[in-house]
Parts: C-alpha cells; structure tokens; sequence
C-alpha cells in the first residue's frame, strides 16, 4: 500500500485553479519533494492531503484512507511542520507539546517520555519551560518538528521546514529528518525553495508549475536528463521558466 | 461525535493562558468598576423613573454591570479564535483527530470559566463600592440569590462566547472587530436594561430590548440578587436558557462550516 495516492486531483478556488489535475504516489518510507515557483500550488496540495482543504474534485489518499471520507483517520496518522509557525506562544514549548499529545489521546506515561526525548532530539530540554514568545525562529522550526513527531505519524508533511534558518539549523534539521526517514521509516512530503534541501532528502522529486505536475523523477535522473553537470535548480529552470510569478494570497485556511 | 479529551485539553489552555495574563485579569476589571462608581455615586441621588424608590441606584446598577462584565469578557473570548487563526495555532487544532463540535464547545467551556471567574471577583468588589443585599433576605435567601447568580452569568457566557465564536468564524481577519465592539457589543449592553430600565424607552426601541438575550439575563440577575425585576424569574431563566442553546448551536454550526474556505 502506498503512503500517499494522489489521482486526477483538483483545487479551485473562486477565481483561479490552484491545482489542477495532479497525480502521484509516494512508497511507504519515501521522502517526497514538491518544488515549484511561488503559487504553484505546492500549500494547497499539502493542505488536502492534511483535510485542511476539501478537493474540488479527484482523489487523495494518505495511508490508505480517503482524505474526504476519513478525514480523522487521516488525521491520526500524519504530522504537519506548516510553513508558517503554528504554535501557540503564549505557552511554554513543553506546554505546546503537552498539549498536542493530549489532543492526539497519548496516555499520560508515554506522553511524558516521548516529549522528553524529542526536546533532547531537537536539543530543546534547556528551554522546555521558556514560554515560546521568547524562542528565536530556529527554534520555533524544532519545536515543530518535535511536535509533529509526539504521535508517530505514519506520514509527515514539511512545508518549507528550513525557510528563513540559519545554515546550522538547516543542517541539524536535515539530519533529523533523514535519520527519521532511513530509520524510523516516516514516509516524508517535502516541499522547498532550496534545490540543495531536496536534492539532498528526497528520493523523488514532482516539479509543479501552474497546478500541474511538469516533472517527476528521481533528482539524479531529472539532472542527468539535462547534461552531465547540471544541477537540480538548473532542471528548475527549464522547466518553469525564469518569469517571476505574482501571486495573490488567494487561500487562507483556518 | 464529542471527544471530551479535547474540550478538556482546550479548557486547560484557556485557564494557563488566563492565569497569566495579570494585564487581561486587571484591565477587564477596570471598566466595571468605573461604571459603577462614576454611574453609581454620580446619580445615588437621582431618581430615575422605573426603578423602585427603595432601592439605591448602587444596588440597582450591579446586576446590570455583572452583565456587562460577562458580555464584554465572554464576546471577546469567543472572537479569540481569530488571535489563533493569526498566530497559526488554530491549523494545528484543526489538523488534530478531533471533531470540530467538540473543538468549538472545548472553546466556550473555557472561555465561560475564565468569564465567571471575572464576574464572580467583580461581584465581591461590588461589595466595597455600596453593594449590599436586601435586610429583609433570609441567609437561605442569599444563597438561593448566589446560586441564581451563578446560572445566569454561566448563561449569558455561554450565549455570548457562542455568538463571538460565531462571528470570528464568518470572519478573515481581526479587522472587523471594532465594528463588532461598536456595533454589536455596546448597542446589547445599552439596549439590555443594565444601566436604566428598558420600560422608558421608545416603543420602537423596546422592542430590540426584548429581542435582546442579555434583556433577560440581566433581569433575572436582579431578581435573584434584589428580589426586584421586570419580568417573572422563571420567565427569565427560560428565555435565557433558549438562548444559550440557540446561540451554542448556530456557533457550532458556522464553526463547523468555516473549516473550508
């Protein structure tokens, strides 16, 4: 069984398709990249697989439950990192923890060792009990990452998990999730603006333009196809082109 | 489908959030406690047509400021959802495996505790500001009084955190959240009967008073609190039992609905 299936799927909004027609499927134990220029349609994607968003049409499964009919088992089998921060920062990053655990109904033991071994995997224990508005970014991103881990998720969603972090914290944040990908087996949806993150995480790769998939491959195919030296953002290049896109914040999810 | 492991574990975060906010729990005290000394000692004298000679307009004017205080802190607590949807938090609520009923009513459990812990500190400060009942009631009367007291702030908490809840789900942003005070907010407090009675009002007017859910919440809270009132007690706790039921479930249903964009 596939991790991720997706079939035919659409997404309009009132005005706009944002996506438009995509299909793909992701093994068990994959680490999937999206890349696609500004507005592509990489968040909304994202989002229907989440149930954040109900598709307009088409078909999307994540570890083999239809995203629109069950949408709670969906639920309990992924882990989100959104692209914006989504934690709540009047709390402390143990509390923010505590609390998905406890949404999530993990009894209270293994709640307790689980938080405390992830705040050491993201080498967060120092300040568990700091509330999080006085976190810098990068530790905001991993304190994500620990919480979109407290449940075991079957499937874990990265959207722009590195945006705007230092190189250190790039790099610390890649190595988890590799080590989770290789050893843990977490099936992983990646989606980037830095060529260098999925060419170095992911085993395949969708390049995604205007709602449509123009590219899918493995990176070192996808490069090979261009010449011996090419690189993936040169693979990027050719196929979405070099105009800029100017996108209008069409989708606000809540 | 309620999970009652998400209503507690939303419950929880609005009582630590509380607890923390010494600015929220001393500024929220601090217009009530204007109204009743510059309204209550500006007109004591005054005698105002409609209230019952025998009661001081002190005494006449708490019940009315109770309500205010649990409206004001309840339509806010409800519109905080909209705080969540700009910080974020609230796709990682929406994400998790639990059914929106039980997010919506995990919300207004929370948010009416932390409003009856406000009314219920602003009724003993009350005391201290000429607050005091009736010689003539019995101690079984004053508890009976309380007790009274209690349900009908539980009520007006939950009608209006279910009517801010309402709101903040048909709407984007926090932008039109001054329309909500200025619009909706005072024109309920003015047309409910919580400063002055409602009988001196135009006909036309009037008539919004009685469509008002805080109208009779706030009359039954005088009749528990100064065995004075408009209408029959009874009369107010049903009406203001309808309207909680109605307004909890026309929240839940917009929340509900406001999943998708």
């Amino acid at each position: 069984m596939p991790a991720i299936e997706v079939k035919d799927l659409v997404k309009k909004f009132k005005d706009a398709l944002a996506v438009n027609g995509i299909s793909f499927t992701v093994e068990t134990g994959g680490c999937f990249g999206l890349l696609g220029p500004n507005g592509a349609g990489k968040t909304t994607t994202i989002n229907i697989l989440a149930t954040l968003l109900k598709p307009t049409s088409g078909y999307a499964a994540v570890a083999g439950f239809d995203v629109t009919k069950y949408r709670n088992e969906v639920r309990s089998n992924i882990g989100i990192v959104f692209q914006e921060p989504a934690l709540d920062s009047k709390l402390t990053g143990k509390e923010n923890l505590e609390f998905h655990a406890m949404m999530y109904g993990i009894d209270p033991a293994t709640r307790n060792r689980r938080i405390a071994n992830l705040l050491d995997l993201v080498e967060l224990t120092e300040k568990a009990n700091v509330l999080v508005q006085n976190y810098s970014g990068g530790m905001k991103r991993r304190l994500e990452i620990a919480r979109g881990l407290i449940h075991k998720p079957k499937v874990l969603f990265l959207d722009e998990p590195t945006l705007g972090l230092d190189s250190q914290t790039r790099r610390l944040i890649w190595e988890y999730v590799k080590k989770l990908n290789k050893e843990n087996d977490v099936t992983i949806i990646l989606t980037t603006h830095y060529m260098e993150e999925a060419d170095y995480l992911c085993d395949r790769i969708a390049i995604i333009d205007r709602g449509k998939i123009v590219a899918l491959d493995t990176p070192g195919n996808l490069k090979a196809a261009l010449g011996a030296n090419a690189s993936l953002e040169d693979v990027f290049i050719k196929y979405t082109g070099k105009t800029i896109r100017n996108i209008e914040e069409r989708e606000k999810i809540w | 489908m309620v999970e009652l492991r998400a209503i507690y574990v939303l419950w929880l975060r609005d009582l630590i959030k509380f607890s923390r906010a010494r600015e929220r729990q001393i500024g929220s005290l601090a217009m009530p406690i204007m109204f009743l000394l510059f309204l209550g000692f500006g007109f004591s004298g005054a005698n105002l047509p409609g209230i019952a000679h025998k009661v001081d307009y002190v005494k006449y004017l708490v019940p009315g400021i109770i309500g205010m205080n649990m409206l004001f802190g309840s339509m806010f607590s409800g519109i905080s959802v909209l705080w969540d949807k700009e910080f974020g938090f609230l796709k990682e609520i929406m994400v998790a495996p639990v059914s929106r009923i039980s997010i919506a009513l995990g919300r207004i459990a929370g948010g009416a505790t932390t409003s009856l812990v406000q009314g219920l500190l602003l009724f003993v400060i009350s005391f201290f500001l000429g607050f005091s009942f009736v010689p003539a009631f019995s101690p079984l009367r004053i508890v009976l009084g309380v007790v009274l007291m209690v349900v009908f702030m539980a009520l007006i908490s939950l009608t209006f955190i279910a009517l801010g809840l309402s709101f903040a789900s048909n709407m984007r942003d926090a932008e039109g959240f001054e329309l909500i005070i200025n619009f909706v907010m005072f024109p309920l407090f003015f047309l409910s009967g919580a400063i002055a009675p409602i009988t001196t009002l135009p006909p036309l007017v009037r008539i919004l008073s009685y469509l008002n859910p805080l109208t009779y919440a706030v009359d039954g809270l005088r009749a528990a609190l100064l065995g004075l009132s408009m209408f029959p007690l009874l009369f107010d706790l049903v009406l203001a039992v309808v309207f909680a039921v109605f307004m909890v479930s026309l929240a839940a249903f917009f929340f509900e609905r406001s999943e998708s964009v």
